[in-house]
Parts: structure tokens; C-alpha cells; sequence
């Protein structure tokens, strides 16, 4: 602890708190990486700055995307939050691999504590602030194309979700440059971090990063299910929903009820470490066991939230690119319902080991195999839908097919882990962080990146680079098995987990690959940015303004790319499954509107950067014991709802005239361009409009 | 969906075209999620609370800290609020005169401060017996749960006060009636609440 500057306006801040203060006292290699990532974050904020301030580009900025409550700008922003947070996130994951292979009965680099640092962010993010971001902004973008709508249920409250999530993940990025983070991992189990033994501000950070990001998944949950449950365009019946739209309804339901326990979690123990509450402490009849439960109660649908909607991004890839008709629709949709439901019957297998007796044991190992089972229904789904089906090996299919084999290999393991014995043995080792890497990076990230390039066409309105997608897809594939195959193998010789230094030189080598396999990681998120320039660079010659570039049957596909703002023009009626694929076959997919009426979409507020603002001050006062900073921000966040409840013009009403202009603009797209079959798709002949094959 | 699919008993928003009710079921039907996903808190309290019930540690203990006297009176000042906001909600249905909807509405909100200011004496007393939350485990649980539904309770409140001005200002325009509609539920939900507080906190405690 150092020694507070001025308490009664800066809490407990003092100078040792900077990194670069830290590192000026003790320039080891440690301390200097930690300065170099705080600064960094200055260095890195201030250029966006400037650069935003030299294009001149705020008002822009603020206009059209800070304040929109358009659903695709959200969800862009969104997609922008997680690839900025996974570039933080691998990169401590490169530092924390290389650190092992050099700490082979040898100090390494990194000290303890920051190496204990690195995790808790590592894994903090990759969860939070990455996942998280990266599904809700899929969501958001598609989810109300999909089914027809202008937007979702409440725009406000979209917008509101958002920037929540942007303060706390900013507040992770604070927690860089001011102070230090928790050391207690991502879980943040006490009694560890119980102001007993962790009196540092990095639980609080924890706390506070975990809460305001849990409170805006939670909202945006009730926002996702409502808006499936009541925007459905006319003739869509819950068995009509594209794939996507029923594994996102079952990630909202979970997040609605999931959300709770996290929240419940950590403001006990806030109130533990603020209040002096005994909720988990070591005396006066503290109870920690109960955080593991409400933890994992929240821990395990989580799996199950990120999961989900990569399995609708693979329903809907694998359709397309194997120009065939979704198998076993209906089974799908059990399979995903049955998965969600049993997500909340499993908790207990996070701690198998920590007494409770062996009957209950069995009951929820039994319970956790039996996820396997509508799991194994998807995977034997897709591969019938692949079956005589004209595959083509886009990089989304691609992904999607390193999916399968990945994810089968990670519920392998996870059967192992799911068996109470067996469990005893490799608990808390690498065997465990090998599970679910090897679970969430194709279950999760692979979903996500498939889906990236899927709808990127539709969001932007041109394709991203073939090539570059190749190159990066190589790269997390390898990478992927590189850096965590090993891990097995270190996990089942009994390496455990979050270690910062290792004792064993038999480990040696299966450390050293693991360690390129992170270098390999890094390269593929360097491609995936690299692969981003090119495209922009080429992009007038990958356009496909008609926006159905890869002849699909989705109803997000039968407007243009990107959409117009309100989506559609006149709210499409569906009568099938795959309502597009059945209008192309009729032959007329792009029928005029008889004619156009003015549309009234929700105006621009500032209510949701406002809320997330406050927020993060809220946050950051608490952590710092700045009360007069922590109550200022809570009552203008208040302020600010209550006259947000005064406001009346809440819509810009665009006039039908204006409706006309820009879909008539699109129409004239649609009559200059040609048709392109599926050999071409993937070069610039593709501008979007789909050749129908007989 | 038609205008009368769409619509509930007792909430015609007296707009009669099909958008504006579709629009108020929206709002409500999301209202109902957020309801739930609040008891979903409540519920992980409860249990919370049952768990370390016995972690008195050797200090107060439910039947020696609990007074049913106040407890009750809180629980009959809430339910007689309940039933003044649902007279509030009656005059909005048939488009009193704002001056008896602001009456019913004031009514409920010296209720819930009556209740509030009944529940931190209750609060008041425990601490100077020496029950505090930082005492044990136990009364920690019972200060994370009971106070909640205060917090929620002095919430309602504001949002009370916040409606009252509304219906000066704009009268009863939709969103002042989506808004008032949202607070109902609001306030019976924090009834349901109340209920399972008064038989599980204090009326088993003071059996024990």
C-alpha cells in the first residue's frame, strides 16, 4: 500500500499507484512491461484523440454513431468494443505463455503478482469484454433483420446496454494506467479477495468492471428476447425463425436469468470489502462456499450464452455454403431449448472437489454429460446438411468446419472433466485451461469470426479480402492447436494452473510449442487486422450493393448492403422458412413496394454515452474510496433517467418521399448488376445479386 | 395482431388504434422480463439467507432482534398502498380528472415513506442492539435482503414523485400512461416481495 495523496479528494491514491512511478523505483523487466502497457493506453487514447480531432471527424462521430440508437450502429460498436478488448487479452495471454516457457526453474520476466494480474484481466476480458461484446453486437446487428423489424423493443435501452459495457471496459483500461488489477482470477473467488488479504484496489476494479457489464448484458437480454417475442413481421411463427434468431432468444432468456447470480455475487462482495459485511469472510460466520455457488450459477449458462449464438452463426453459414436447406430444423431448436435448460442443472461440477458428498457429485456429472447429448444432435445436423450438398469452402465455412472437428475433441475432454473421479485428478491444472480453450475458442471466437465475415458484406457493403481471411483462419487454427494440445498433456502430468514459475524441466518442451502456438495466435488477430486494411483499401471492388452476396435465404439478405436505416422499406410478410430463398425461386425477390409510407425511427439521445459515463465515474470513485466522486456520478445517472422521462419527441419521422429516393437508389443497383453464380463468388464479379439456380 | 388480440383486461390505453396498444404491450411485456429477472435477485437473497441463518456466531439471533409489531403494521401500510395505487390506476383506466389520479398517487407515496420511515426505526433499533451487519453472518444476510426491498421501495418512491410531475405537465399523454401502467406492476411486485419478507424473515424467525 502507498501512501494517500490527498484523501479527502483523491481517496487512496497515491504516486506508487502509476506504473511509471513503479517502474522509475524499480526498472525490472516486470514493472517496465506494466509501464509500457499503461502507457500505451495513454499514448493510444491520445492518438485516437488527435486523430479524430485532424479528420475533423467529432460531430460525425457523436451524430451518427455516439448517440444512434440505430440496432446496427450499436451492434458495430459493439463488435468495435470486443476486437479492441481481444487485442489486450491475447496479447497478455502471448506475455503469460512466454513467461512459463522462460520460468523453467528460473524467475522469468514477469513477477508474481503481475503475472497474477495477467490472468485475472486475461480472462476478465476474453469473458466480459470481448465475448460478451462480440455475440450482443451479432445480435444486434442481425437479429432484427431477420425477423423483419426496424429495430429492436426498446432503442433507448439498446443504446444504454452499450455504453455500459464501453464504461466498464474502459474502466478495465484505467485500471492499467492508475493503480493495479485483481490478482484473484476471473471467478475473483474469496476469501482471497476479501480485504484481508487482498486490500489492493484490484478487486474492487474486478467488482466494479464485472458489475456495470453484467447490469447492460442483463438489459440487453430483455431487450433481445422481448423484441423476438413481439417484432416478428407478419407470418413469421416461432418455427419460421431463422436459426440465429432461436439460439439468440435462448441467450437472452439465459442472460435474464443468469445475469442475476453475477450481480448478486459480486455486490456481496462489495458489500463484504466496502461495509465490512461477513458474507464470505474467514470469521463471523462467513460462508465462501456459497460465492462458488452463486458464481457458477451464473458461471455455467454463461457457457452456454457464448456458445449458442455461434451455433445459430454455424446453422445459418453451413446452410449457405453448402447451398442446402437447414437439416433437421426442428431438432435443432429442441436441441438448443434442452441445452439452455440444462445449463442451469450443472453448476456444481465447477467444484466438484470442494466437499460436498459423492451422490450429489454423480447427480451433476451425469447432468453435465447429458449436455452432450442435443449437443451431438447440432454437430450430426450440420453434417447431414453438408451431406450431397454443394459445399463451398468460404472462410466462413471454413471456420465452421474447424468448429466441428475442434469443438467434438473439447466435449471429448469435457466428459473426462465431467466424471467426478476423474475430475479429482486433473483439477485446477492445465488440463482444465485446455478444456475451455479448446470449448470456447471454436464455440465461441471461430462462431464469432465466421459470422464477421458472413455479414460483413452486409454491414459495410463490400466483402472482406479472401485471402488475408485464409491466412488468419490458418493461423487460429494452428495456432490454436500449437498452444493448447500441450496444455493437455502438461495438465494430465499434474502442471496446475495459473503458475508462474514451473519446477519441472520435463515440461519444457511442451511449453516451448505452447508458446509458439501463442505467437501463432497473435499473428492470426495481426492478419484478421491486416486482412481489415486490405479490404477497406479494395473496396470498391468488392462491393455488392444488392446485398446478397452469397445467395442465401435469409430475410437480412433481401435488402440492401448496407440497409437503408429503417431496414425495410415496407415490413416483409414471410411464409416460409427461408422466406428469400422461396421469393427468389418464385422468381420475383426484388418487387417494388406499391407504394411507400413515411417511416418514424427513434431520435438520436444522448441518454445512453451519458448513463455509461456516470457509470464508469460511479465505478472508478468507488475503487479509489472517492465518495464525493461515486455519489456525484450516481446522482447525475439518476438525474439523467428522470429527465430522460420528460423528453416527447422521441422519433425523426423519415418522409415517404425520402423512402422512395433511397430505395429506388438500390433498384437501379439491382437492374445495373449480373446475376453471378456460386464459382464466382468469392471475386469482383459479385455485386450482390445471386444467379437462382434451377 | 388485432387491436383486441393484443389487448389486457383493465389496461385499454384509450388509444384506439392498434399501434399505440401494440406498442404499450410491448413496453409492459418487457416491464414483466425485468420483474423477473429482479426476483431472480430477491430469490438468491432468500436462499443467501437461509443458508447462513445459523451463522449467529453467538450474537443476536432472528427471535431476539425481530419485532412483529412494527413488522406488521409495515406489512399492512404496504398493502393498503398497493390498493391505493390500484384505485390510481382505476381513475387513469376511466380518464378521471387528474386531480383524483394525483390524489390516489400521493396517497400511495405517504404510504411507502410511511412504510420506509417504520422500517429504518426497525433498522435503528436492531443497531442499538447490537445487531449489525458487521456483527455476524447472519445479519448480514439479513441487511443485504431486507434493506434491498427498502432500496426498492425508496425507488418507487421517486419514480412516484416523478409521475406526479408528469401528470401535471403532460397530463395523461401515452407515456405518461405506459409509465404509471410500468409502476404498478412495479409496486405490486415490491408487495409480493414484502409478503414472502414478512413470512420467511420475520414471522419464521420469531418462531424459532
Amino acid at each position: 500500500m502507498t501512501e494517500p495523496l490527498w484523501p479527502a479528494l483523491l481517496g487512496r491514491f497515491g504516486w506508487q499507484d502509476l506504473p511509471f512511478v513503479r517502474a522509475w523505483a524499480d526498472p525490472s523487466l516486470s514493472e517496465i512491461i506494466g509501464a509500457g502497457a499503461g502507457a500505451l493506453v495513454v499514448v493510444g487514447g491520445l492518438a485516437v484523440v488527435v486523430l479524430i480531432t485532424w479528420l475533423g471527424r467529432w460531430g460525425y462521430l457523436w451524430r451518427e454513431w455516439f448517440t444512434s440508437l440505430d440496432h446496427k450502429r450499436i451492434g458495430i460498436l459493439y463488435v468495435v468494443i470486443a476486437f479492441t478488448m481481444l487485442s489486450r487479452a491475447l496479447v497478455e495471454a502471448v506475455l503469460m505463455r512466454m513467461q512459463q516457457a522462460a520460468a523453467i526453474n528460473a524467475p522469468g520476466f514477469i513477477a508474481p503478482d503481475h503475472f497474477a494480474q495477467l490472468f485475472t484481466t486475461h480472462g476478465s476480458i476474453m469473458i466480459f469484454f470481448m465475448a460478451m461484446p462480440f455475440l450482443t453486437g451479432a445480435i444486434n446487428y442481425v437479429m432484427p433483420l431477420q425477423i423483419g423489424a426496424r429495430d429492436v423493443a426498446f432503442p433507448l435501452l439498446n443504446a444504454v446496454s452499450l455504453w455500459l459495457t464501453a464504461g466498464a471496459a474502459g474502466l478495465m483500461m484505467v485500471s492499467l494506467v492508475i493503480g493495479r488489477f485483481s490478482t484473484g482470477g476471473w471467478t475473483g473467488y474469496p476469501p482471497y479477495t476479501e480485504l484481508a488479504f487482498s486490500p489492493d484496489v484490484g478487486p474492487d476494479y474486478w467488482i466494479w468492471a464485472v458489475t456495470l457489464g453484467s447490469i447492460g448484458t442483463t438489459l440487453s437480454g430483455l431487450n433481445f428476447a422481448v423484441t423476438i417475442y413481439k417484432l416478428r413481421c407478419p407470418g413469421m411463427t416461432l418455427m419460421r425463425m431463422p436459426m440465429f434468431v432461436w439460439t439468440s432468444l435462448c441467450t437472452s432468456i439465459l442472460m435474464i436469468f443468469a445475469m442475476p447470480p453475477l450481480t448478486v455475487a459480486t455486490a456481496l462482495l462489495a458489500l463484504d470489502r466496502y461495509l465490512g459485511f461477513h458474507f464470505f469472510t474467514n470469521d463471523l460466520g462467513g460462508n465462501m462456499m456459497n460465492y462458488a455457488n452463486l458464481i457458477w450459477l451464473f458461471g455455467h449458462p454463461e457457457v452456454y450464452i457464448l456458445i449458442l449464438p455461434a451455433f445459430g452463426v454455424y446453422s445459418e453459414v453451413i446452410a449457405t455454403f453448402s447451398s442446402k436447406e437447414l437439416y433437421g430444423y426442428t431438432s435443432l431448436v429442441i436441441a438448443t431449448m434442452a441445452i439452455a435448460v440444462l445449463s442451469f442443472t450443472v453448476w456444481v461440477h465447477h467444484f466438484f472437489t470442494m466437499g460436498q458428498s459423492a451422490n450429489i457429485n454423480a447427480v451433476f456429472g451425469i447432468a453435465t454429460m447429458t449436455i452432450g447429448l442435443p449437443t451431438g444432435v447440432k454437430i450430426y445436423d450440420w453434417i447431414w446438411t453438408m451431406f450431397r450438398g454443394r459445399v463451398r469452402f468460404s472462410v466462413s465455412m471454413l471456420y465452421s468446419l474447424a468448429f466441428m472437428m475442434t469443438f467434438v475433441l473439447g466435449g471429448l475432454t469435457g466428459i473426462i472433466l465431467a466424471f467426478p473421479p476423474l475430475d479429482y485428478l486433473v483439477h485446477n491444472t492445465l488440463f482444465l485451461v485446455a478444456h475451455f480453450h479448446n470449448m470456447l475458442i471454436p464455440g465461441l471466437l471461430y462462431g464469432m469470426l465466421a459470422g464477421y465475415h458472413y455479414w460483413f458484406p452486409k454491414a459495410f457493403g463490400f466483402r472482406l479480402d479472401e485471402k488475408w481471411g485464409r491466412i488468419s483462419f490458418g493461423c487460429w487454427v494452428v495456432g490454436f492447436y500449437l498452444a493448447f494440445m500441450p496444455l493437455y498433456v502438461l495438465g494430465a502430468g499434474g502442471m496446475t494452473r495459473r503458475s508462474q514459475a514451473v519446477f519441472e524441466p520435463a515440461f519444457r518442451p511442451w511449453l516451448y510449442v505452447a508458446g509458439v502456438g501463442a505467437l501463432v495466435l497473435l499473428s492470426a488477430l495481426a492478419s484478421l487486422f491486416v486482412q481489415l486494411w486490405v479490404s477497406i483499401r479494395n473496396r470498391e471492388a468488392n462491393r455488392v450493393p444488392v446485398g446478397d452476396p452469397w445467395n442465401a435465404g435469409g430475410l437480412e439478405w433481401s435488402i440492401a448492403a448496407p440497409p437503408p436505416e429503417y431496414n425495410f422499406a415496407v415490413i416483409p410478410t414471410v411464409n416460409d422458412r427461408d422466406p428469400f430463398h422461396g421469393d427468389k425461386a418464385d422468381g420475383d425477390p426484388y418487387a417494388p413496394p406499391k407504394r411507400y409510407e413515411a417511416i418514424a425511427m427513434p431520435a438520436n439521445s444522448m441518454t445512453g454515452p451519458a448513463l455509461g459515463v456516470l457509470g464508469a465515474v460511479t465505478a472508478f470513485g468507488l475503487v479509489w474510496h472517492m465518495w464525493w466522486l461515486a455519489g456525484f456520478g450516481l446522482a447525475a445517472g439518476i438525474a439523467t433517467i428522470v429527465a430522460r422521462s420528460f423528453v416527447r419527441d422521441l422519433h425523426r419521422t423519415i418522409p415517404a418521399a425520402e423512402v422512395a429516393r433511397i430505395d429506388r437508389h438500390w433498384r437501379r443497383d439491382i437492374r445495373k448488376a449480373k446475376p453471378v453464380g456460386r464459382a464466382v463468388e468469392g471475386t469482383p464479379a459479385n455485386r450482390g445479386l445471386a444467379e437462382v439456380e434451377a | 395482431m388485432s387491436a383486441t388480440e393484443g389487448a389486457h383486461p383493465g389496461l385499454n390505453i384509450a388509444h384506439p388504434h392498434a399501434q399505440a396498444q401494440e406498442e404499450t404491450e410491448t413496453a409492459l411485456f418487457g416491464f414483466w422480463v425485468f420483474l423477473m429477472s429482479d426476483a431472480v435477485i430477491f430469490a438468491l437473497l432468500f436462499a443467501t439467507y437461509g443458508v447462513m441463518l445459523p451463522a449467529t456466531v453467538g450474537g443476536p439471533t432472528p427471535a431476539t432482534v425481530y419485532e412483529i409489531g412494527p413488522a406488521f403494521l409495515e406489512t399492512l401500510i404496504l398493502l393498503t398502498s398497493s390498493f391505493t395505487f390500484g384505485l390510481a390506476s382505476i381513475a387513469m383506466k376511466h380518464d378521471a380528472p387528474c386531480r383524483r389520479i394525483l390524489g390516489w398517487m400521493g396517497a400511495t407515496l405517504v404510504l411507502g415513506l410511511a412504510f420506509l420511515a417504520l422500517e429504518v426505526r426497525d433498522f435503528i433499533t436492531m443497531f442499538a442492539q447490537g445487531a449489525t451487519p458487521m456483527r455476524s453472518g447472519y445479519l448480514s444476510s439479513f441487511f443485504a435482503l431486507v434493506p434491498l426491498h427498502g432500496l426498492h421501495v425508496a425507488a418507487g418512491c421517486l419514480w412516484l414523485v416523478v409521475m406526479m410531475a408528469q401528470v401535471v405537465v403532460f397530463g395523461l399523454d401515452g407515456r405518461v400512461r405506459i409509465n404509471t401502467l410500468r409502476l404498478g406492476l412495479f409496486w405490486h411486485f415490491l408487495d409480493i416481495i414484502w409478503i414472502a419478507l414478512f413470512s420467511v424473515v420475520y414471522l419464521q424467525g420469531l418462531i424459532r
